[in-house]
Formats: structure tokens, sequence, C-alpha cells
């Protein structure tokens, strides 16, 4: 069979609607309209129906109860929602009253949907600490234990990272915050969907996830919250209609929510099936890409890591030339460097992967349709752009010649 | 990055590739003058090297390797291309704006230009330097008059 070009492997990015899901969501569209909330006829009925069953398959992909799960227009939201909304419910104090408002524990290389509330809410008056994993990328419940304090309200901390694929002690940190009575939220955006979830086993308290990254539309996400043990509050960002028990105003988006439910149950009964045989997909684009190049490396901890996320780094080349030496191959660059053209990426320099000169990066995620020939291809392509770019590269040359670069005084431009 | 064709031309087919010799080689030699400038830091370093006739100052032969983006490839493969058979004095009045005009390069990537107009000085300073000639700075009334 042809490779068709270009290929897609940025599925940690977004992935394309299974057409399953597809098929599920049309008839909602001209059928089965109806507002949800409209209680009083069979449309809002059939509308309602639909978002239950949604409900129960969400539910159930994370070990949730259906009554614990909040519609969201996707993690960005949730994210919004579980951190502002619980630190504003559980602040120790008031805005305004000159005292501390509260703590609140993170992550250095959370996404930015979690590191920006948390500076908004630390410009309000919390107090947030943003811990710094080593170059493995794991936080672990040790760095947690030592940064949580008596008025540690919340922890948030991402259950795999979306650069490197690093997988976090998120029930290790979830039995703690429950000793401590913390309220622990984790973003799952990479995670649910893709590797098994269980909120009671896994002691999490608010886990927000994404449509789109499972294979169902974009627009749409979830938001898991607590009722029991502890019974998890948070004050509403949107108010309105009502809707949601209170926590998420506004008329449901019941196409997306049909949607995202469909592809919860596939990705459900489908997970070990895909896990499996994209780690060997991984493993197997990983070997041929670093075993035909030197001065490459697999960032971040080599066993602790979804099945399905890599990030490689090349000594020697710039990122935005690598970048276009493979282009019909997407997927995301992270420049360590402070390059004119590329943004540095926050999570590869907390690593101290940006501490040696000269690298750059590509995030390759791969997804339930990606076949052994594109993941071939992909290797031999990138082997070749980097050989290419290091013929070009004038530090390679200094390099092979035992020159250390980071003793060279390089000029101010 | 939306490129212009003689930006993506001289990046998958750059001219000139490659250098006279080892640092420790190109070091010692006296024909042979070495611009290197720019920081992996930035994103950016250029190593350009020019080989000149003594006898009559004309560059022989230009070589250049690059580390960084698409652009800064393209300016120093050019700036080899128009080394080349200059005298050391002609090749100093090679103009960044040049360079941008020729490869049509966005505003965002002038930089790369200015850069290569750095390694080409630092080349031919190298140069000067090693046979003791008197560095001479570039005439810019001179070159304004004829662009």
């Amino acid at each position: 069979m042809a490779l068709k070009l270009p290929m897609y492997l940025d599925h940690a990015a977004t992935t394309p609607c299974d057409p399953r899901v597809v098929e599920a969501m049309l008839p909602y569209f001209t059928k089965v309209f109806g507002n949800p909330g409209s209680r009083n006829h069979e449309f809002g009925w059939a509308a309602e129906e639909g978002v239950d069953t949604s409900r129960g398959h969400v539910a159930e992909l994370l070990g949730a109860d259906p009554k614990e799960i909040v519609f969201t227009s996707g993690s960005t939201e949730g994210n919004n929602l579980a951190i502002k909304g619980a630190a504003y419910m559980y602040e120790k104090a008031p805005a305004g009253a000159g005292k501390p408002r509260g703590h609140i524990v993170t992550c250095a290389i959370e996404h930015k949907a979690v590191l920006d509330p948390c500076k908004r809410l630390q410009k309000e008056g919390f107090e947030v600490t943003f811990l710094e994993p080593g170059p493995d990328g794991i936080v672990t419940a040790e760095m947690v234990q030592a940064a949580l304090r008596d008025d540690t309200i919340l922890v948030t901390i991402m259950w795999a990272n979306n650069e490197i694929g690093t997988v976090n002690e998120v029930p290790r940190i979830g039995a703690l915050c429950h000793e401590r009575g913390a309220v622990f939220h984790t973003d799952a955006t990479q995670w649910a969907g893709k590797m098994p979830v269980d909120v009671e086993k896994d002691q999490v308290d608010l886990l927000s996830m994404s449509g789109h990254k499972i294979y169902g539309p974009k627009g749409v996400g979830a938001l898991y919250v607590r009722r029991r043990k502890p019974r998890v509050r948070l004050q509403a960002l949107v108010d309105g209609g009502g809707q949601e028990r209170g926590f998420r105003s506004g008329t449901l988006n019941v196409t997306g929510i049909v949607g995202l439910g469909k592809a919860a149950q596939i990705a459900r009964a489908e997970m070990d099936a895909d896990a499996q045989r994209l780690l060997a997909l991984r493993r197997r684009l990983e070997s041929a890409v670093t075993g035909k190049l030197g001065s490459t490396q697999v960032n971040g901890h080599a066993e602790k890591r979804l099945p399905h996320i890599t990030n490689i780094s090349f000594g020697f080349v710039e990122g935005e030339s690598l970048m276009m030496a493979v282009k019909e191959i997407a997927c995301s660059s992270g420049s360590a460097c402070t390059s004119a053209s590329l943004e540095p990426s926050y999570v590869l320099k907390t690593l101290g992967v940006g501490d040696e000169l000269a690298h750059s990066s590509l995030r390759l995620s791969l997804g339930r349709w990606t076949t052994r020939e594109e993941v071939d291809y992909a290797a031999e392509r990138i082997v070749e752009s980097v050989q290419k770019l290091r013929s070009l590269s004038p530090l390679y040359d200094m390099h092979n010649e035992g020159i250390d670069l980071s003793k060279v005084v390089w000029g101010q431009h | 990055m939306a490129y212009g064709p003689k930006i993506i031309e001289h990046y998958e087919h750059p001219r000139n590739v490659g250098n006279f010799g080892t640092q420790a080689q190109v070091k010692a030699r006296k024909d042979v003058g070495v611009g290197l400038v720019g920081a992996p830091e930035c994103g950016d370093v250029m190593q350009l090297q020019i080989k000149v006739d003594p006898s009559t100052g004309r560059i022989e032969d230009a070589r250049f390797k690059t580390f960084g983006c698409g652009s800064a490839i393209a300016s120093s493969s050019l700036a080899t291309e128009w080394l080349k058979g200059r005298t050391v004095d002609q090749a100093m009045d090679i103009k960044n704006t040049d360079i941008v005009q020729e490869l049509q390069l966005p505003p965002v990537k002038i930089h790369c230009s200015v850069l290569a107009e750095d390694a080409i000085h630092a080349a031919i300073s190298d140069y000067r330097a090693k046979n003791g000639l008197p560095t001479r700075q570039p005439a810019d009334a001179k070159t304004e008059q004829a662009p």
C-alpha cells in the first residue's frame, strides 16, 4: 500500500474523529435536536437520553458515577473550573482580607491550561508552588509531600505530560492529598481514554479530559468531580441556567457530548489492544532513529511513559530547519534553544535538555490508525534529514574534532 | 514559515557546503580566512571560509557550514556564491540588504542576512590579520550608489 503524505504523527495535538463517533453524532444535528433542558416534551427528553447515555460511557471510562461527570468544552475549561473553582471554594481567607488565601501545588511542566489559571490565582493572592521534576520528567509523591503545607488547599498534577509523555505518580499523590486533606486535581487529557483510570483506586478528586484527544470531536470534554469521600465542591465560573448541577451553566453541546460518549465507549473497549500496538510501534520508531544517529536522546523517563508519545532530541541540528526537512511528517517541534523562530519548550528547559547547546527536538505521537509502514518511513526520513543537516552544521564538525562547544566563546548576535 | 522559492532552493540544494580543513588546519593556513559567527543558544551559527589567491587578492573558492534555520542556510549558501571571484576588497561591499532582496527574506529573518554579512567580514578580517594586511571598513557611501 502506498503511503499517504503528509502523514499525521501529531496525535497528542489532536486526533481525527473515529467514523463510528461521527455516525453516532449525526442524528443529533437534525433529528434529535432538542434542548435537554426542555423537560416538558419529547424533543427535550430524546436529547436528554442521548446525554445520559454519554454520561454513562464517560463515567465507565473513569470508574466514576455518572452524577460525577460535568460536561465542558474541553480540558482547558475543565482545568480552569477545577483549579479556580476549588481555590475559590476552599480559600482560607477571602480576597482583599489581606491574609494569605491558601496554597496550591502544581508543577512547572504542566500544560498552559493549568499553569495560567494557577498564575492568575497567584496574582489574586493565593500562593503557588511550581514543582520542578528532574531530567526524567516525573513528578513523584515525595516531591509533592515536600511541598505540602498546612494551608495547602489544592494539588494539581497532570497524569501524563503532553510533550514528553511521562507519567506522574498519580495514585500515590492522590493518597497523599487525601491523607492531608487537600483536593487533588489531575489534567488527564493525554492519559484518559488511552490508559486505564479508576478514580477510586487512583484517589483522584477532580479529573479533566478532552474529546478530541480520544478520537471524539473538538469543543467537548468532561470534568470528573468527586461526590463521596470527600465530596468536592467547586465555585462555578459560568453562571446561568444551572445546567450540569450548577457547575457549568449553558445549553449542553448535545452533538459533542454524544460524540464524546461514543469515543469514550470505543476507547474503553479498544484501549488494551491500542496501547499494546502503539507501544510496539513507538519502540520501533525510537530504536530506528536513535540506533542510526549518535548524539540523540529520547527525553523523559525510559519506562514510565505513555505508549504513543515520544520526544527525541537531536544534537547539532536547529529546530526550524529540521521541521522544514521533515515537512511531510506532521509532528511537533520542541526546540530547546532560544531560536528566533521557534518558541523554546519550557518543558524541555525545565528538564535541563536545553542546558546542552544546540539541541532540537521532535515530538512524534502515534494514533489508532498509524501503521508500521508509516513509522518506518518517518524514522527513515528523520534519520536522513538529521544526517543532511549535520553535514551542514559547523557545530557537528567541531564536536567531531573534539572541540567542547560549551567552552567556545561565541559572539553576541 | 512560508518561504519563497529562492530560500527553499538554497535550503534544498545548498551551494559550496564544506570547509578547507579542520578548525586547527584552517587556522594554520594563511590563504584561508575563517568567519565563525552567531551562537548556538541563539539558534544560528555560521561558518564561512574563503580561499584567497595571494598574488591577486581574489577569492578563488568559498565554503560554508551553518547551524540554523532555512533562511540562515540559504543566506550563507548565497554568500559563498557571491564571494567567489571577487577580490577581498570587493567582498566587503556585499550588503545584508542585497541578500534580503535576492532571497526575498521575510522581515523576521533579516537577522540571518545580517549574520551572513558578519560572517563575510569576519572571514576577511581573519584573512587580513593572518597576512598582516590593514583592515578596511566597508565603504558605505560607495555601496549606496551601486547596490
